[in-house]
């Protein structure tokens, strides 16, 4: 590939979508087709705010109608350093949607040489869902939920999306996809300002349970296969995903909880 | 009419040579170096804005010497060609050699077709997962490219640096020692650079997927320390 380079009027500074439509790789929407494609789904996603920054956590399963199509899907992954995405929607246009966020946040911060602030990388996610919208009418629906530690005001942050790219910040927490409803319920009826580390991660577990309880295409704990949801925390020492073994500690505990009432 | 006086071509591409040779001969100089763990690449520059050494890509860096709005365009360049490329393949498809070729077709054209060459030096360095198969790729004004196995020096006064450079470096220096050896070449006999006036990274084969890192003035003060 020759080097690309631009003259003064035609760059396309540090945005990465920009270069891609310059060279002509981006990607095309659909403008037609039927509603249902029958492409698989990811479902439950929640994160809430607590004391040292952000909790955000999702189940594992994508689903194609009443089929399970993936088991160990991961729809909580890292941004960048400070920051996370969760994602809810058809799952092929979601993972593209992942990978370009990413590859812009990066992109911006070697071109410009400094980071993008947490609110500039929500507006800029922000505008990704908005470009999706002619495939979210074709039933592509793709909404993110976005958290992060904001280095500048030194808190951890949140916001929801809808389809049409609008961006609300959240105080408490945010619940997105099929199982949203309940995983919301329970987190809405134990949040607190100034839940520690530990309180935080039970109640994004607990919430997760429910959900997958409540919601057949939300995916529970699976300790046969030993497939635990994604749970991450990211503070002022950066993104750190939960461990397996902690995740499944606290979830033996739930079980145990719910067996004690039986 | 008046006709133009006859240039001989070899008159005409040893007067670019020569100007760009002198451009660049103005700056500061830089040297990049192999450690037992990566690369690192060392510069003389007294901003601690205007970078001459960034990162490309999750193993590859890229230094400029000369210019700077010229070798900052080369290195926007670079970032854009490896973003797309490991958008469009896979991150593991981007390499330095490449991208060495890419710098030097662009900087050969420039050279012989436009009205001025550019006046600088690059630098497109890859740290290897094994400690044997670094590559430095030293890229001139007109093109062309060296693949170097030991050690880069770019920019003014160069033999001297390497001179110097030579009777320091050995295979499997530490950190601190390559620093040391970097520090002292650049710096001559005669003169003492602080850490101020360095601009210090490395690609460091322990640093997660980014391999490059930038080393702030007190670590710097550190490992020269140490």
């Amino acid at each position: 590939m020759p080097m690309p380079l631009f003259t003064p009027g035609n760059d396309p500074g540090s945005s990465f979508p920009e270069l891609l439509r310059r060279v002509g790789l981006q990607a095309v929407a659909p403008t037609s087709g039927t509603l249902d494609l029958g492409v698989p789904h990811a479902t439950t996603c929640v994160a809430l705010r607590y004391l040292d920054g952000v909790v955000m956590a999702g189940d594992r399963r994508a689903t194609s109608g009443n089929l399970i199509s993936h088991r160990s899907m991961e729809k909580v992954v890292q941004a960048d350093k400070f920051s996370g995405v969760a994602i809810a929607g058809a799952a092929g246009p979601a993972m593209e949607m992942i990978k370009l966020f990413q590859l812009q946040l990066e992109h911006y911060e070697k071109v410009e040489g400094s980071f993008l602030s947490l609110e500039g990388k929500a507006n800029q996610l922000s505008m990704m869902v908005r470009s999706n919208l002619p495939a979210a009418m074709q039933g592509m629906v793709v909404v993110p939920i976005f958290g992060g530690f904001d280095v500048l005001r030194n808190a951890g942050r949140l916001w929801d999306y809808d389809v049409t790219g609008g961006r609300y910040e959240e105080q408490e927490f945010v619940a997105t996809g099929s199982g949203s409803l309940h995983a919301g319920t329970v987190i809405k009826i134990a949040h607190r300002p100034g839940l520690i580390r530990d309180e935080a991660l039970n109640l994004a577990c607990r919430a997760l349970w429910e959900a997958a309880d409540a919601d057949s295409a939300t995916g529970g704990p699976d300790a046969l296969r030993g497939i635990y949801p994604v749970v991450a925390t990211i503070t002022a020492e950066g993104w750190q995903r939960v461990g397996d073994d902690d995740l499944a500690a606290r979830y033996a505990t739930i079980a145990a909880e719910m067996r004690s009432r039986t | 009419m008046s006709m133009p006086y006859y240039v001989a071509p070899e008159q005409i591409m040893k007067d670019r040579a020569d100007y760009a040779r002198k451009g660049i001969a103005r700056g500061r100089a830089m040297v990049a170096l192999r450690y037992d763990n990566g690369i690192a690449l060392v510069a003389e520059n007294p901003s601690n804005t205007l970078r001459k050494i960034s990162e490309i890509y999750d193993r590859i860096a890229f230094a400029g010497v000369g210019k700077y709005n010229e070798f900052d365009q080369l290195r926007v360049a670079g970032v854009r060609a490896a973003d797309l490329k490991g958008y469009q393949y896979s991150r593991d498809d981007v390499d330095a050699r490449s991208l060495a070729n890419g710098y030097a077709q662009m900087l050969g054209q420039i050279f012989t077709h436009e009205m001025k060459p550019m006046e600088v030096e690059i630098l497109v360095a890859e740290v290897a997962h094994d400690n044997v198969s670094d590559q430095l790729f030293h890229i001139l004004y007109d093109g062309t490219v060296m693949d170097e196995r030991r050690f880069s020096v770019l920019g003014g006064d160069a033999d001297a640096i390497s001179a110097r450079l030579n009777e320091s470096w050995a295979e499997g220096l530490s950190l601190s020692a390559a620093l040391k050896g970097a520090v002292g070449a650049l710096s001559g006999p005669d003169r003492e650079l602080s850490t101020d006036d360095l601009e210090v990274a490395v690609l460091s084969r322990t640093n997660g997927r980014r391999c490059f890192l930038r080393l702030s003035d007190t670590e710097v003060a550190q490992l020269l320390a140490a």
